[in-house]
C-alpha cells in the first residue's frame, strides 16, 4: 500500500488552524458574555444613578408623589400606583378573554382554516407598535369611548375611582390600550400550552363521556395551567414596561388622583417624557424611578420562570 | 334504576338524540358563544387600528410625502423621507451589532456548552434581558453612551439609538440561535468530527449552514419589533428635521430622525399637517413590519419543507 | 505487509497491532462503564466488539477515535497506544486522531450537501491535494456505490435510500484515507439486502484498512470479522449500575466455535443475552 499520507497535507493541523479553532471558542464565549455584562451595566449604571435620590429620598420617595422640578422636590408615588394599577387592571380584563380566545382557536370549535386565521391576526397584532397604537388611541378610541365615560362619571360620581369628569387621556383609555397589546401575547402564550396538552388526555376525558366543556374545564386547562399563568405574568411584565402608548394617552399627570377617569402617570411614561430634559437631581430621582420599575418587571418575570418550571413538573 | 335498565334494553332502544335544552347542553353552547365572542374582541383592534391606518395612512401618501422633510411647527407642506432613511438606518446599525453577537452568543450556547453553569447563567440572563422594558434600554444607553460622549464626542447620534436597539434584539438573536442549532441532529456533528473537522469547521461549514432558516427568521422578526420600538429611541437617535448623510460619519455620530419617534412627536402635536404626517408614518411603519412579520413566516414555511 | 495467521503470538500481534488498548477503564461521571480493558487490535483486519447492551461495546468504541470527548463527564483511564502514541496523551489534539481514524455510525448521517460536496468536505478539511473528481469516484466506488450515484453527484446526499446513504458515509470516510477505520453498528438502520451490499463492502475494504466493527448481530460478526472481542457486563458490587469488562478476545472462529469461557459459550450459544 502506498503511502496515502503524502497528498493529506493537513493530515498534521498547522498551528493557524489550531488557533483559529481556539480563538473561535474563545470568541463565542466573550459574545456570550455580552449578555451578562450589558444586563449587569444596566443594573449598575441605573443603581448608581439613583443613588443621589435615594440618599435624599430613601423610602419616602417610593410612597409620596410630589414631583416638582421647580422645587427640586421628588416623590414617584403616583407613577408607582399609576404603573401597578394600568397593568393589574388590564389583566384583569385580558386574561380571560385572552384564554377564551385561545379556547376558541384551539378546541376544535370551527374549522382549522378559520382558526389559523385568527391565530395569524392575533400574531400580527402583537407586532404593531406601541407608537402606532398611541397614534390609533389618542385620535380614535379615545373620542370613541368618551360618552362612555361620561355615563360612568355621571352615574358613579360618588364613588372615587369615578369622582372626576373624563377629560380626554386619562388611567382608563391607557388601562384598554394596555389590554389591546397584551391580549395578544396572552392569546399566544394560551394557545400554545393548550397545544401541547397530550391528545390521549383529551381522548382520556372525552372517552369517559364528559361534554366539550367539562373536559375543557376539567381536564385541559388543569393540563395547560403552569404555562398559561407564566404566560400571564410575562404578559404583566411586558404591560408595567410598556411605554409608548401609554405615555401618549394616559395624561402624564404628576399629582396622585384615585379616580381613573383622571390622567394619571407610570415610570415609563414619566422615564420617556422627561428623561431627555432633566437634568441634575431630577436625573437622578429618574434613574430611582427607573430603578424601581427594573426591580418590578424582573421580580414578575423570574416569578413567571419559576411557577413555569414549579407547576409544569406536576403534570 | 336496574329495572329501567333493563327495561330499555328489552323494549326500546336507548335514546342517543342530541338533547338540546338539556342543561348541560345549554351551558355548553352558552361557553362556546362567550370564547367565540372574546375570541372576536381579540381580532376587532386589529381590524381597527389596520383599517383606520390603511384609511388615513394610505390616502396621504405621495412621492412628496416619501422623500420630503418635515415641515416646521405651522406649515403644511412636506413628508417623512428623511424618517424613513433615519429608520433604516438605526434599525441596520442594531443588527449589525446584535446579529454577531447574538448568533455568537447562541453558538456557544448550543455549541460549547449545552449544561455548564456558565451557560445556564447565560441563558438565565437572556430571559432576564427579554423581560427588561424597552424604555430602560433608552436609559441605559442616554448614561452611558450619550451623555459621556463616548463615541467621537457626539452626544445624540444614530449609533446610540441602534446601540439601545441592538440590546433589545441580542435575547432574540441568542434565543433563536440556541434554539435553531439545538434542532441540528447530533448525527451531523458527529458526521462532521468524525471526518476530522474541528469545532470551528464544524459550526461553520456543518451545523450553522443547517439551521440557517430558523435563526433567519428569529432575526428577521426581531428586526421587525426594533423597527417599531420608539422608547429607547426618544433620547438616544432623539429626532431631527433635517436628512442625515447616512453614509459618512457625520450622518450617523448626529441626531437622527426615525419614523417612530416621528409619530410620537407629530400626534401629540397640535397641528392637523403635523398629525397627517404621523397617521402617514404610521401606515409606512406598520406596511414595513408586517411584510417582515410575513416574511419571517414565509421563511419559517419553507422550512417546514 | 506480512500477513497474520491465527496461530500467531501475543507479542508477534503486538508488533502489528493498530491499535492497543491497555487497562482502558471509562467513566460517565462517577459510574464506570467499562473498566480494565486489555486488547490488540490487529493491522489490516476486521475486528469484531460483540456483547449484550449495555456491555460498554460502543463506548470503548467511540474512545479509540476520541469522539467520547463528545459527552459530557466522559473520562477515560489507562491508554491506548496508536503506532506508539498514547492517543489520551496530555498533546495529543483529538481533531487530528479523528483524521486518522475514521468513524461510520449507526444512523446513516451525510452532510446536507451534494453526494459530491459529502465526500470532498473531510478531504478538503485534511488538506487534500490530488484530484478531487478522481477521489470522489474512487471513493464511491470503493465503498460500493458509485454505480447508483454517479448520474446525480450533484443532488443531495438525503436523496438516496438508508443503505446508498450509510456507503455514501463510508465513501466519505475513505476519501479521508484513515489508517483504521471504526463502525458503530453500521446496519442497525438497515434492511437485509443493504445489510448485505455493506458486509460485501467490508470484505473489499479490509485489503487497505483495519476495521473495527460493533454489532449486536452475532451472524454479521461471523461473516465479517476475523477477531472477535466479546465484552459482557455485570452488576457493580454496592452499586446501582452495571460495569462491561472484556471477557475473551480471540479468533472468530475460535470465539464462536471453541470458546474459552462459559460467558462466551452462553453468549454465542444464545443461552442469555
Amino acid at each position: 500500500m502506498s503511502d496515502p499520507d503524502s497528498r493529506y497535507l493537513l493530515r498534521s493541523r498547522t498551528p493557524a488552524e489550531k488557533l483559529v479553532d481556539i480563538s473561535f471558542r474563545y470568541i463565542a464565549i466573550a459574545m456570550a458574555s455580552v449578555v451578562a455584562i450589558v444586563l449587569f451595566s444596566i443594573l449598575l449604571v441605573v443603581f448608581l444613578g439613583s443613588l443621589d435620590s435615594m440618599a435624599r429620598y430613601g423610602w419616602q420617595f417610593l410612597v409620596t408623589s410630589d414631583w416638582n422640578p421647580v422645587d427640586d422636590q421628588y416623590g414617584a408615588g403616583a407613577a408607582i400606583y399609576g404603573t401597578l394599577i394600568t397593568s393589574l387592571l388590564a389583566l384583569i380584563i385580558a386574561v380571560p378573554m385572552g384564554v377564551g380566545a385561545a379556547i376558541f382557536i384551539t378546541e376544535n370549535i370551527i374549522p382549522r382554516q378559520i382558526r389559523n386565521v385568527i391565530g395569524l391576526m392575533v400574531e400580527l397584532l402583537a407586532a404593531i407598535p406601541s407608537v402606532v397604537l398611541g397614534v390609533w388611541a389618542i385620535f380614535v378610541m379615545e373620542p370613541f369611548i368618551r360618552p362612555g365615560l361620561e355615563l360612568l362619571y355621571e352615574l358613579f360620581y360618588w364613588f372615587p375611582l369615578f369622582s372626576t369628569p373624563p377629560m380626554g387621556p386619562g388611567t382608563i383609555p391607557a388601562v384598554l390600550i394596555l389590554v389591546v397589546m397584551i391580549l395578544p401575547i396572552i392569546t399566544a402564550i394560551s394557545r400554545d400550552c393548550l397545544n401541547q396538552v397530550p391528545t390521549e388526555l383529551r381522548q382520556a376525558a372525552y372517552g369517559v363521556g364528559t361534554t366539550r366543556w367539562g373536559a375543557i374545564i376539567n381536564v385541559i386547562l388543569p393540563a395547560a395551567i403552569s404555562g398559561i399563568i407564566g404566560g400571564v405574568m410575562l404578559a404583566l411584565g411586558r404591560a408595567m414596561g410598556e411605554t409608548m402608548a401609554v405615555t401618549m394617552i394616559i395624561g402624564n399627570s404628576n399629582n396622585f388622583n384615585v379616580s381613573l377617569l383622571a390622567p394619571g402617570n407610570t415610570i415609563a411614561a414619566m422615564l420617556a417624557n422627561q428623561f431627555g430634559e432633566a437634568d441634575g437631581s431630577q436625573v437622578s430621582s429618574l434613574m430611582y424611578a427607573a430603578f424601581v420599575l427594573i426591580v418590578l418587571t424582573l421580580c414578575v418575570n423570574i416569578f413567571a420562570r419559576w411557577i413555569v418550571k414549579r407547576l409544569s413538573l406536576k403534570y | 334504576m336496574t329495572q329501567t335498565l333493563t327495561q330499555n334494553q328489552f323494549e326500546s332502544a336507548p335514546d342517543l338524540s342530541y338533547k338540546p335544552f338539556h342543561a348541560r347542553n345549554i351551558r355548553s353552547r352558552a361557553l362556546t358563544f362567550l370564547v367565540a365572542f372574546f375570541a372576536f374582541i381579540a381580532v376587532i383592534p386589529l381590524i381597527l387600528v389596520l383599517g383606520y391606518i390603511l384609511v388615513q395612512g394610505s390616502s396621504k401618501i405621495s412621492l412628496a410625502l416619501l422623500t420630503q422633510l418635515p415641515p416646521p411647527p405651522g406649515l403644511e407642506e412636506g413628508g417623512i423621507g428623511n424618517a424613513i432613511i433615519g429608520t433604516l438606518v438605526v434599525t441596520a446599525v442594531a443588527a449589525l451589532i446584535a446579529v454577531p453577537v447574538g448568533v455568537g452568543g447562541g453558538v456557544f450556547l448550543a455549541e460549547y456548552s449545552r449544561s455548564g453553569w456558565f451557560a445556564q447563567f447565560i441563558r438565565f440572563g437572556t430571559n432576564v434581558l427579554a423581560g427588561v422594558p424597552s424604555i430602560i434600554a433608552g436609559v441605559f444607553i442616554y448614561g452611558t453612551i450619550v451623555t459621556s460622549r463616548i463615541l467621537f464626542g457626539s452626544a445624540y447620534s444614530a449609533v446610540a439609538g441602534g446601540m439601545a436597539l441592538a440590546v433589545l434584539m441580542l435575547p432574540t438573536v441568542i434565543k433563536t440561535t440556541d434554539e435553531g442549532l439545538k434542532l441540528v441532529p447530533e448525527d451531523l456533528r458527529r458526521a462532521a468530527l468524525g471526518v476530522g473537522a474541528s469545532r470551528f469547521v464544524t459550526v461553520l461549514r456543518i451545523t450553522l449552514p443547517a439551521a440557517l432558516t430558523p435563526i433567519a427568521t428569529g432575526v428577521v422578526l426581531g428586526i421587525a419589533r426594533a423597527a417599531g420600538e420608539t422608547a429607547p429611541l426618544i433620547f438616544t437617535a432623539l429626532f431631527s428635521q433635517f436628512w442625515s448623510d447616512v453614509l459618512t460619519p457625520d450622518g450617523i455620530f448626529n441626531s437622527i430622525a426615525t419614523l417612530s419617534v416621528l409619530i410620537y412627536n407629530f400626534a401629540i402635536e397640535p397641528y392637523e399637517f403635523h398629525n397627517e404626517l404621523a397617521w402617514a408614518a404610521s401606515f409606512v411603519l406598520v406596511v414595513l413590519i408586517l411584510a417582515l412579520n410575513l416574511f419571517s413566516r414565509w421563511l419559517a414555511g419553507v422550512a417546514a419543507k | 505487509m506480512t500477513t497474520l495467521t491465527a496461530s500467531q503470538t501475543s507479542e508477534n500481534q503486538n508488533a502489528v497491532s493498530a491499535l492497543s488498548l491497555q487497562n482502558v477503564t471509562i467513566s460517565y461521571g462517577n459510574s464506570e462503564a467499562v473498566k480494565n480493558v486489555y486488547c490488540e487490535i490487529p493491522r489490516g483486519k476486521v475486528t469484531a466488539l460483540i456483547g449484550p447492551s449495555g456491555c460498554g461495546k460502543s463506548t470503548v468504541l467511540r474512545s479509540l477515535n476520541r469522539m467520547n470527548d463528545l459527552i459530557d463527564g466522559c473520562s477515560l483511564k489507562g491508554s491506548i497506544l496508536f503506532g506508539g502514541i498514547d492517543l489520551y496523551g496530555a498533546k495529543i489534539d483529538p481533531v487530528e486522531v479523528r483524521r486518522r481514524i475514521g468513524m461510520v455510525f449507526q444512523q446513516p448521517n451525510p452532510f446536507p450537501k451534494s453526494i459530491y460536496e459529502n465526500i470532498a468536505f473531510g478531504a478538503r478539511i485534511n488538506g487534500y491535494s490530488g484530484d478531487f473528481d478522481e477521489l470522489v469516484e474512487r471513493s464511491l466506488r470503493q465503498a460500493a456505490v458509485w454505480d447508483e450515484c454517479k448520474d446525480k453527484l450533484n443532488e443531495s446526499g438525503y436523496s438516496l435510500s438508508g443503505g446508498q446513504q450509510q456507503r455514501l458515509c463510508i465513501a466519505r470516510t475513505i476519501a479521508i484515507q484513515p489508517e483504521i477505520i471504526l463502525m458503530d453498528e453500521p446496519c442497525s438502520a438497515l434492511d437485509p439486502i443493504s445489510t448485505l451490499k455493506i458486509e460485501e463492502t467490508m470484505h473489499e475494504l479490509k485489503k487497505s484498512f483495519t476495521i473495527v466493527i460493533v454489532t449486536h448481530n452475532m451472524q454479521q460478526a461471523v461473516r465479517v470479522s476475523d477477531m472477535t472481542a466479546f465484552f459482557n457486563a455485570e452488576a457493580v458490587e454496592g452499586g446501582t449500575g452495571k460495569v462491561g469488562y472484556l471477557v475473551e478476545f480471540n479468533d472468530t472462529e475460535k470465539i464462536f466455535n471453541a470458546p474459552q469461557q462459559q460467558a462466551t459459550l452462553d453468549y454465542v450459544s444464545g443461552r442469555f443475552g
